[in-house]
């Protein structure tokens, strides 16, 4: 009899806990939530990081899930700011407010061993869509072409077709990984890989193209002459809340947007 | 004694909910997933290779090849390793020696899947890519890395299976001047057939649902793999990867991914169970 009552007592714990567990979300939420874009990720966790040390007891918490995904977080209120790293369709811009943090270029990579240099646009669709399927084609080694892609849905998969790819399909023997890093580890390790990403996450393991002859650099996207360039959106369905807001503030005020520069992003005016 | 009833009964409750849990996700995955196959037309879903979520093309033929070819790659490594340990622990090794190396071999099941994917990463790619050539992500590699997954499964499940064939066996066996090694594999694996059988198709289960290690070794290409060197997409990879970002028909779709896997594990399910049945029969008729 004893067990049968200690089990009762036991359950009787668990539901309590249950119960009160319910609360305990709403009393700790003295936080922003951001989610979305990978490719933005790692810049809002630096701005959320001096934001918090400037403004105590404000926290900025991060995820990421990629644009799309930030997007839905922002509709359904899973978070209080969906990041996205390309620009809006003509279907959400009527149901999202997007805010320009900062522009991004889209940078060309291949392993730093990799001869060649530069592409034109029309050699890089061409590489991407399979037609070109060696480097010795586009002035490279005599060697194998493999193209890196992103997954479908990736805010950088969908710039780059955007700009890069227009009518033709990425080829379906491209290799498809899930962020940046994984873009970054394969290229650094594959002399005849070819990818892209966002070029403040370069570094300088990476060659990073001259695409039409324009070499891929802060300064060449300011001026206009590198054109594979993207918005990165902080988005809400209306209007954002007050502590979003001022986190808002804190990203496009001068400190934030040379934060966002040191990084290797473009500021957004 | 009345007690002893309601408690009985709370424990039932929580042991329904528990199994109504998977009665609703089996439910939603097939309201979601099976419209959209009917919609294409099972030919259209299932022998197309064409998959552009974009242009609104959903074909997972290259998919199921993927996850067919890892799959079977896995059980291929997985079986050689895992039936030699569970023969040397169950005939050949000190009671001392089966003892400490049972549960290293369990402890391998405790490792989260993204660790060995990142080993696979890390240190299988590359030299696959360095010595075969390829991209090194490949039907190979994730092979590798699911065998190696795989193997607590299907040896402690086949050391069960030979520990279950009856001692008068191998009594009788080495009465009659069969050695050791005879006895071994003319008499034990043969009582034992049916429940390793069993153990493969568990294992081969296993391996055909893993996904993290298989996304970050595997390649994820679309197109349908040439050879061992190629990259392949599987079906749970093709979830993974595009579900956080997926609506609309893209997202049935994926839904639809998940009723096929479902259905084939389900089936391996089937077929392990029936062939675990058959044992006791079989080792008491001989």
């Amino acid at each position: 009899m004893l067990s049968t009552r200690f089990i009762l007592r036991a359950l009787g714990v668990t539901l309590v806990t249950l119960v009160t567990c319910v609360g305990c979300d709403s009393a700790s939420r003295r936080s922003v939530g951001l989610l979305g874009s990978t490719s933005l990720q790692p810049f809002a966790e630096v701005l959320g990081e001096h934001y918090a040390k400037k403004t105590p007891g404000q926290f900025v918490e991060v995820q990421g899930g990629g644009s799309t995904a930030g997007l839905q977080a922002a509709s359904h209120g899973l978070a209080d700011i969906g990041m996205c790293s390309r620009a809006l369709t003509a279907e959400e811009i009527r149901h999202f407010t997007p805010i320009l943090i900062a522009r991004d270029g889209l940078a060309i990579v291949v392993n730093a061993e990799n001869p060649v240099v530069g592409l034109s646009l029309g050699q890089l669709r061409a590489l991407f869509a399979g037609r070109v399927l060696n480097w010795k084609d586009v002035g490279g080694k005599d060697g194998p072409v493999r193209p890196i892609t992103r997954e479908e849905g990736s805010g950088t998969r969908e710039s780059f077709v955007r700009l890069v790819m227009g009518d033709d399909r990425i080829s379906r023997r491209a290799l498809t990984q899930e962020s940046n890093g994984a873009v970054k580890e394969l290229v650094k390790g594959d002399l005849s890989a070819i990818g892209y990403m966002s070029l403040g996450l370069v570094g300088n393991e990476l060659k990073a193209l001259r695409v039409d002859n324009v070499q891929p650099t802060v300064k060449n996207v300011l001026a206009g002459s590198y054109t594979l360039v993207r918005p990165l959106l902080f988005v809400t369905k209306g209007a954002p809340g007050p502590a979003a807001q001022k986190f808002v503030d804190f990203v496009l005020s001068p400190e934030g947007q040379g934060l966002l520069e040191a990084e290797g992003l473009v500021r957004a005016r | 004694m009345k007690q002893d009833k309601i408690i009985g009964a709370i424990l039932l409750l929580v042991a329904l909910s528990a199994i109504s849990g998977l009665g609703l996700i089996t439910v939603f995955i097939f309201r979601e997933g099976v419209p959209i196959i009917l919609r294409l037309g099972a030919r259209q879903f299932f022998l197309s290779t064409d998959w552009e979520p974009s242009l609104g093309k959903f074909g997972i033929l290259s998919m199921i090849g993927g996850s067919l070819a890892v799959t079977v790659g896995a059980a291929a490594i997985g079986v050689v390793f895992s039936l030699g340990l569970a023969i040397v622990l169950t005939q050949f090794s000190p009671p001392g020696l089966s003892a400490a190396l049972k549960p290293l071999i369990e402890l391998l099941a405790g490792i989260p899947s993204v660790v060995y994917g990142f080993v696979g990463v890390v240190t299988l790619v590359p030299l696959i890519r360095h010595t075969l050539g390829g991209p090194g992500l490949s039907v190979l590699a994730a092979s590798i890395v699911l065998g190696i997954m795989i193997l607590p499964t299907v040896t402690s499940i086949a050391i069960d299976a030979l520990q279950a064939v009856s001692p008068t066996y191998l009594e009788g066996s080495i009465a009659l001047g069969a050695t050791r090694w005879q006895t071994v594999t003319m008499v034990i694996l043969r009582a034992a057939r049916s429940g390793i059988v069993a153990a493969v198709i568990l294992g081969m289960g296993r391996a055909i649902g893993e996904t993290m290690a298989v996304i970050m070794v595997a390649g994820n290409a679309l197109e349908v793999p040439h050879s061992l060197l190629d990259p392949v997409r599987t079906l749970t990879s093709n979830i993974a990867l595009e579900m956080g970002y997926a609506s609309g028909a893209h997202r049935q779709a994926l839904f639809a991914t998940g009723v096929t896997l479902f259905v084939i594990i389900t089936l391996l399910n089937i077929a392990a169970l029936g062939f675990s049945r058959r044992r006791p029969a079989r080792s008491r008729v001989g």
